[in-house]
């Protein structure tokens, strides 16, 4: 019995790490890479043991590239903070509209409300440029073109419709019941939505915030062509390192290594909300 | 005049007719069960009063004003949920103190009324645990607590016993109609629990088919019983029903059942020469070894003891199924197996029905 336990247990160990292994090894790698220089990364056989450099990290923060063919300017760490300031500004915003939408899809039947809601989640079904490039010209005539208020505009289309979904199923999930006992009590409807609502379904707002974040942090295409170098986003931004003298694959490394941080402890932070149970025993089980 | 007034309420959803046309009146300080099998529309009768549903046609009066399209939040009536509906983020004392919260009471009244409270429903011990962490007895309490702590001037009650167990029900059927009292409430219980029903409510409520079938005293809907239906739904075990004909003749009205010639008492004159479905409660049935005046002759096939009483089936000499009832202590004369008997009904206590429309037609309404 202890035998085939402890065989299995270590069946399990290998196989747990042959599936982390597979998915993160590329992370590690690229994280080796960031402290490598391009001459390092581009040897064969490639070796786990180099030198280890700050440079790439320096030439992002600093804004200086330096390349064979000269010295090249790139602005990463504006590009990093246009991520910062997009995508939150993004998600805040669509929390603020989609919240209550989702309220309303999951609570109340109104003229159209389900076509209205399925519209919204087939902003997703189009491929991005069909709305694009026409976008674009608009754009340009009203004045939207490159300006941060554009472009959070825009990326609403990623993020509304995400966070109206999952969120408005999380509300379908709380009991009425409760929403019905505390407006007997004598609240208000908007305070049992503040009261009740939202906090009972914070687990799956915070999931679809998370969601809806990273989703716009990885948006590429949008600003690409709604936006030119001071507004664009690390995603864009990255281009810039594929130079005449080469793909600066330290910086690009290092770049990637720096744009997924943020993200990554996003996702630590809001795990533990994301974890914590939504049925917490109100009805009887 | 009547403090909650319903005046032909009608509901329906999706073209399904839930309630047609429900009238009561209750009065202040009244207790009225209102009891009905699942989906009668209890449940839907009581949201339509608590505001959480608009009646389609007709009017519900708290005091003297119409409460139709007022908001649940300013009708001042208090309920308890079926399943509880306790706040799963909020200590059970929290939860208790919400509707004092809502009407801005301050802190050190909020903090003694719900104490009172709690220690009334003797859960004083849990105020500060969370639903998740109570157990079902003391979940129920708390919404019971809740309902009534801002001493709502209606309220409603949804089969708050449904979901705690036997014991917990026993003891608060006894103890509901003292809080009840303490709190001189005027309360509309939903249950779907005759005895329940019976224990706790000046008047019951028949609900069935979206209509009130009959609101009286307990004791009269026991005994006079409006309708065949109502008196399948109180008591157990049910009532027996047969088929006959009354009919007069010299010596009054009398009725052929099992085999034998009955006299029915003068009240039941009505139902001479119609076809009716006699009803005998199993408490009215003597049965005896021996023969005895009025008494026939049946089969005794099986005795249940149930504590207190015991039920005997009997088969008359036709065949048909009679459940009888009597004290345990006389189910003891009568030996294992099968054993002819003897079994006198009390006709005077018979109950006649209409076979078409199933209402009572004798004995007469005084």
């Amino acid at each position: 019995m202890q035998r085939t336990t402890t065989i299995g247990r270590i069946v399990r160990w290998i196989l747990l790490l042959l599936v982390g292994l597979f998915f993160l090894f590329p992370i590690f790698w690229v994280l080796l890479m960031s402290f490598q220089t391009n001459a390092q990364i581009l040897r064969i056989p490639p070796s786990l043991f180099f030198e280890p450099t700050l440079e790439n990290y320096a030439a992002l923060i600093s804004g200086r590239l330096e390349t064979a063919a000269g010295t090249l300017e790139i602005s990463f760490m504006r590009n990093l903070w246009n991520s910062v300031i997009l995508s939150s500004s993004s998600v805040l915003l669509a929390l603020v509209l989609g919240v209550p939408a989702a309220y309303a899809f999951a609570r109340f039947r109104f003229r159209l409300g389900e076509d209205i809601a399925f519209t919204l989640l087939s902003f997703r079904f189009a491929p991005p440029l069909l709305v694009l490039l026409p976008l674009a010209l608009y754009f340009q005539t009203i004045g939207l073109n490159d300006t941060y208020i554009g472009l959070i505009w825009v990326y609403q289309l990623i993020v509304l419709p995400l966070i109206l979904w999952i969120v408005r199923g999380y509300f379908e999930d709380i009991s009425p019941d409760i929403e019905h006992a505390y407006r007997v009590d004598g609240h208000s409807w908007i305070r049992t939505f503040t009261r009740i609502a939202i906090p009972l379904a914070r687990p799956g707002i915070a999931a679809a915030a998370l969601l809806a974040f990273i989703f716009a942090w990885n948006n590429f295409i949008f600003a690409l062509i709604l936006a030119s170098a001071d507004k664009q986003p690390v995603t864009v931004g990255a281009l810039a390192f594929v130079t005449a003298s080469g793909i600066q694959y330290g910086q690009i490394a290092a770049a990637v290594v720096l744009s997924v941080t943020p993200t990554l402890l996003l996702a630590l932070y809001a795990q533990r909300y994301l974890v914590e149970g939504l049925s917490l025993g109100a009805v009887k089980g | 005049m009547s403090y909650l007034t319903l005046d032909g309420v009608k509901k329906s959803f999706r073209k399904e007719e839930v309630l047609s046309g429900v009238s009561l009146g209750v009065e202040r300080g009244e207790t009225v069960v209102v009891f009905g099998t699942s989906g009668a529309g209890k449940t839907v009768l009581l949201r339509l009063i608590a505001g959480m549903y608009e009646p389609d046609e007709g009017d519900i009066r708290i005091g003297s004003e119409s409460v139709v399209g007022v908001g649940p939040e300013a009708r001042d009536v208090g309920m308890a949920f079926q399943n509880f509906a306790l706040y799963p983020h909020m200590p059970a004392f929290e939860n208790i103190a919400s509707p004092l919260r809502a009407r801005r009471r301050p802190e050190d009244e909020i903090r003694r009324r719900v104490h009172r409270i709690a220690g009334l429903l003797r859960i004083d011990h849990v105020l500060h645990h969370l639903p998740r962490a109570l157990s079902n007895g003391q979940k129920q309490r708390t919404a019971l607590a809740r309902s009534l702590v801002s001493g709502p001037s209606v309220l409603l009650l949804d089969d708050p016993l449904r979901n705690v167990d036997a014991k917990l029900r026993y003891e608060m059927r006894l103890e509901l109609p003292r809080v009840l009292r303490d709190f001189e409430a005027t309360v509309i219980y939903v249950t779907q629990d005759y005895k329940e029903a019976m224990a706790l409510g000046d008047r019951i409520a028949v609900l069935i088919d979206g209509r009130f079938a009959q609101v009286a005293p307990p004791a009269a809907i026991y005994r006079e019983p409006a309708s065949m239906a109502i008196a399948r739904l109180f008591g157990d075990p049910t009532i027996n029903l047969y088929p006959c004909r009354p009919s007069a003749n010299g010596e009054g009205v009398g009725v052929e059942l099992f085999g034998s010639r009955f006299a029915l008492p003068p009240a039941c004159e009505e139902a001479a020469g119609r076809d009716c479905l006699i009803g005998l409660r199993p408490e009215h049935l003597q049965i005896g070894m021996e023969r005895s005046e009025g008494a026939v002759p049946v089969e005794l096939d099986a005795v249940t003891p149930l504590n207190v009483r015991a039920v005997l089936l009997l088969k008359t000499q036709a065949g048909e199924e009679v459940l009888a009832s009597c004290s345990e202590a006389d189910a003891l004369r009568f030996p294992r197996g099968h054993r002819a008997v003897w079994a006198r009904p009390a006709m005077e206590t018979a109950l006649l029905f209409d076979r078409e429309s199933g209402e009572r037609i004798g004995p007469r309404r005084h």
